[in-house]
């Protein structure tokens, strides 16, 4: 598709509002893809994607593997526990191992943030960052836009909500960056520890009631809360966090009739949202991951300059 | 007997007061009074053009002996010394084993003895292996000649064992220099804490983290009357507080390394780890507050902090790569550039203060001084000199530095060693 230049996927700071653009409509295509019968295209075909595991996750693993099928890309996935990182090879030496082995595109998960680009600027393979550390989780941010373009239309103006712990959140930085260069305001929402006010340099508002952005909000967007064991300096404890922040069934009945309710998952039922809220019917969670499918299939597509775009 | 005689130079000794066009003799390595009788030198040198400095002294460098000398010997670090245009370097005891003890301190002055071609001094442990735990005994290392004491790299956390170190060391009249970190403010941060650490979501490492340890300082050196020596300030608050300090007459310094005013945190955006060090590289606005330190003289001394790594050590994740970069070849460039040529914060002959007789005097070393008597250390510096650096020419065994070239003016161009020559442009 025209106007796509890049090699890799980094993070969706760099990108500009046109480049989102032209991943939205690609990943739009796609989406048709999957509700066909025969759920897939030839556009990669002849193409090695490795899925590069560092730090685990099956869902995002999964669905870049079910994305590069579709594509008809050849698939190795390779995790944190069977590579050589363990043994002492460093990040550079695996990932020259892999170009060796002539991968294409290579999505990397892993715990440094950075971590992507270092591979990006060492190898002619396409890099994907499927998650740096706290740094950036673009396929995810995307497809959080594209559910809430398919549910809204325009985002110009949308009161988007972040809900949680956005210090450590990759996936609250992708959401942001894009989220600014579309038109959305962003309020993020959570403990003056966890959401600093050093974010509003960010172009962004911050809060610290959850109450003060139901009645406005077109979108919220809930983080999942790590563990008190892991994040004990930052807040008192679980029940705190959910007096102060959840979305209870009683705060989901002011928010506004259209408001989407979004979450990354996995979702702590009880904690980040109430179980009832999460099922109901303005909850998008699971469309989030039908289309995590098709806007990493618009992703890898790209990158990858592959041929055959569904008509 | 062997005389060289430097012509034509304008000298500037800022430890004798000298500003001046004149000729400086020296004679079997020791500066000597410029005879009347019409003595022909053995050697002669023509520095029109070129100030005539006392040799440039850097207190704080790492070279690597032992333990890593992959990254760099005291040999090769000495060279990249020379070039940098220093004739002294005092070097950090976070050697492996550290510099904990009489033995490891009398082996790194013996290696000095026979690889170094500029003056090597050392310092000691504060604590032994740096563990922050127990004194190190500087009774024995003052034997084995070091000129002070610091865990640098480390910083000790405990305040009463750092009380006593303070109060030990006074007996020794040991300055302690202390490498000003907190470690639970600080945590696993790699960079700078704001609006750069947030959008990269990279742990930040906050100023505070260094500004309570300088306050800490303060009130140590304070209560023990006995100075101590502020380590690499990155922070506009930690300047604040030694001005506010050394007005009311505590014995409290601090330092300036070249990179904390010529870089910003902006620069880790790319995640380029020859831009990962401890402190981090801060804000516009703790640049100006430092060379305003520098200026009205808070500040007053500089130094490089010159961290070689090896190549494979840095190109990795830069949360796990090491901190530090090389220094020593441009540091004297980049200040010159910057506080004299840009900022015009102070000239060149208190720059050339702040590198020869401020230093000299804060550890007692014999040297900085173009007296009468004194070691023939020279460096001849072309005080407007426009150059590029280019790190694939240092003698230095890494090169882990962001100022490959960087444009700089002012250089030092011949570096004189006990009346002789060790290295020139
Ligand atoms: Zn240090
Ligand atoms: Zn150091």
């Amino acid at each position: 598709m025209s106007g796509w230049t890049r090699k890799d996927l980094l993070g969706l700071d760099e990108l500009s509002a046109e480049e989102l653009r032209i991943i939205l409509d690609t990943a739009k295509a796609f989406k048709g893809v999957g509700e066909r019968s025969l759920k897939k295209v030839p556009a990669l075909r002849g193409h090695t994607m490795v899925n590069f595991f560092v730090e685990p996750s099956t869902r995002t693993r999964t669905s870049f593997e079910l994305a590069a099928m579709r594509l008809s890309a050849d698939v190795v996935n390779i995790s944190a526990t069977a590579s050589s990182l363990q043994k002492g090879e460093s990040l550079k030496d695996t990932a020259l191992n892999l170009e060796a082995l002539r991968a294409d595109i290579i999505v990397l998960r892993h715990s440094s943030a950075g971590a992507s680009r270092f591979l990006a600027e060492r190898l002619q393979a396409s890099i994907i960052n499927a998650g740096d550390g706290a740094h950036e989780h673009p396929t995810q941010g995307l497809l959080d836009i594209f559910t809430m373009i398919e549910k809204r239309g325009s985002l110009e103006g949308a009161e988007v909500a972040i809900i949680g712990d956005i210090l450590f959140s990759r996936v609250a930085r992708s959401n942001i960056y894009a989220l600014n260069k579309l038109g959305a305001k962003v309020t993020l929402v959570g403990p003056s520890t966890l959401v600093p006010k050093a974010f509003e340099k960010l172009g962004v508002k911050v809060a610290h009631r959850i109450d003060d952005i139901l009645e406005t909000a077109d979108v919220v967007n809930l983080l999942r809360i790590q563990h008190e064991r892991q994040r004990k300096e930052y807040f008192p404890g679980i029940g705190e966090y959910i007096k102060l922040f959840g979305l209870t069934k009683a705060r989901a009945e002011r928010l506004k009739p259209g408001c989407l309710i979004m979450h990354p998952g996995p979702i702590n039922r009880g904690v980040e949202i109430d179980s009832d809220v999460a099922d109901g019917d303005r909850s998008v969670i699971l469309e989030q991951v039908t289309n995590g499918l098709a806007v990493r299939m618009a992703v890898l597509y790209l990158c990858a300059g592959g041929v055959g775009l569904p008509s | 007997m062997s005389t060289l005689r430097i012509f034509n130079g304008r000298i500037i000794d800022p430890a004798n007061g000298r500003d001046e066009k004149a000729d400086l003799w020296i004679r079997d390595g020791v500066i000597i009074e410029t005879p009347v009788d019409g003595t022909k030198a053995d050697e002669e040198i023509d520095a029109k053009g070129r100030i005539v400095a006392p040799g440039l002294i850097d207190i704080h460098v790492h070279f690597r002996e032992p333990g890593q000398s992959h990254k760099e010997t005291i040999g090769t670090g000495s060279q990249a010394a020379a070039a940098g245009g220093f004739t002294s370097v005092v070097c950090m005891p976070n050697t492996s084993p550290a510099a904990d003890n009489a033995g490891t301190i009398t082996l790194i002055r013996e290696k000095a003895a026979t690889s170094s071609v500029v003056n090597i001094f050392t310092t000691g442990a504060i604590t032994k292996g740096l563990a922050g735990q127990e004194l190190a005994p500087y009774n024995a290392m003052v034997g084995a000649g070091i000129v002070a004491i610091t865990d640098d790299g480390h910083c000790v956390q405990n305040h009463e064992v750092m009380r006593r170190a303070v109060e030990y060391a006074r007996m020794f009249g040991l300055v302690v220099l202390d490498h000003c970190q907190d470690y639970s403010l600080v945590g696993g941060g790699v960079m700078n804490e704001g609006e750069w650490s947030l959008r990269l979501g990279l742990p930040g490492w906050p100023r505070i983290g260094e500004e309570i340890i300088v306050m800490r300082n303060i009130l140590l050196a304070d209560l023990c009357d006995s100075p101590i020596h502020c380590q690499h300030i990155s922070s506009g608050g930690s300047v604040r507080l030694i001005r506010e300090a050394r007005a009311r007459g505590v014995k409290i310094s601090g330092e300036v390394c070249p990179h904390h005013i010529a870089l910003t945190d902006d620069h880790l955006q790319t995640f380029d780890s020859n831009y990962k060090m401890n402190p981090p590289l801060r804000t516009e606005r703790d640049i100006e507050a430092i060379i305003g330190g520098i200026a009205d003289g808070t500040l007053d001394i500089l130094c490089s902090d010159h961290a070689p790594h090896a190549k494979y050590e840095k190109e990795v994740e830069l949360d796990q790569a090491p901190f530090g970069i090389l220094g020593l070849e441009t540091e004297f460039g980049l200040f010159s550039d910057i506080l004299v040529h840009k900022k015009k914060a102070i000239d060149m002959a208190r720059l050339i203060e702040l590198y020869t007789s401020k230093p000299a005097k804060l550890l007692s070393l014999d040297r900085g001084t173009l007296g009468v008597g004194a070691q023939g250390d020279v460096t001849l510096i072309d005080p407007d000199l426009e150059w590029v650096y280019d790190k694939e020419l240092s003698p230095s065994l890494s090169r882990n530095t962001p100022f490959h070239g960087t444009e700089m003016k002012g250089r030092a161009v011949q570096t004189i060693v006990a009346g002789k020559t060790v290295w020139s442009l």
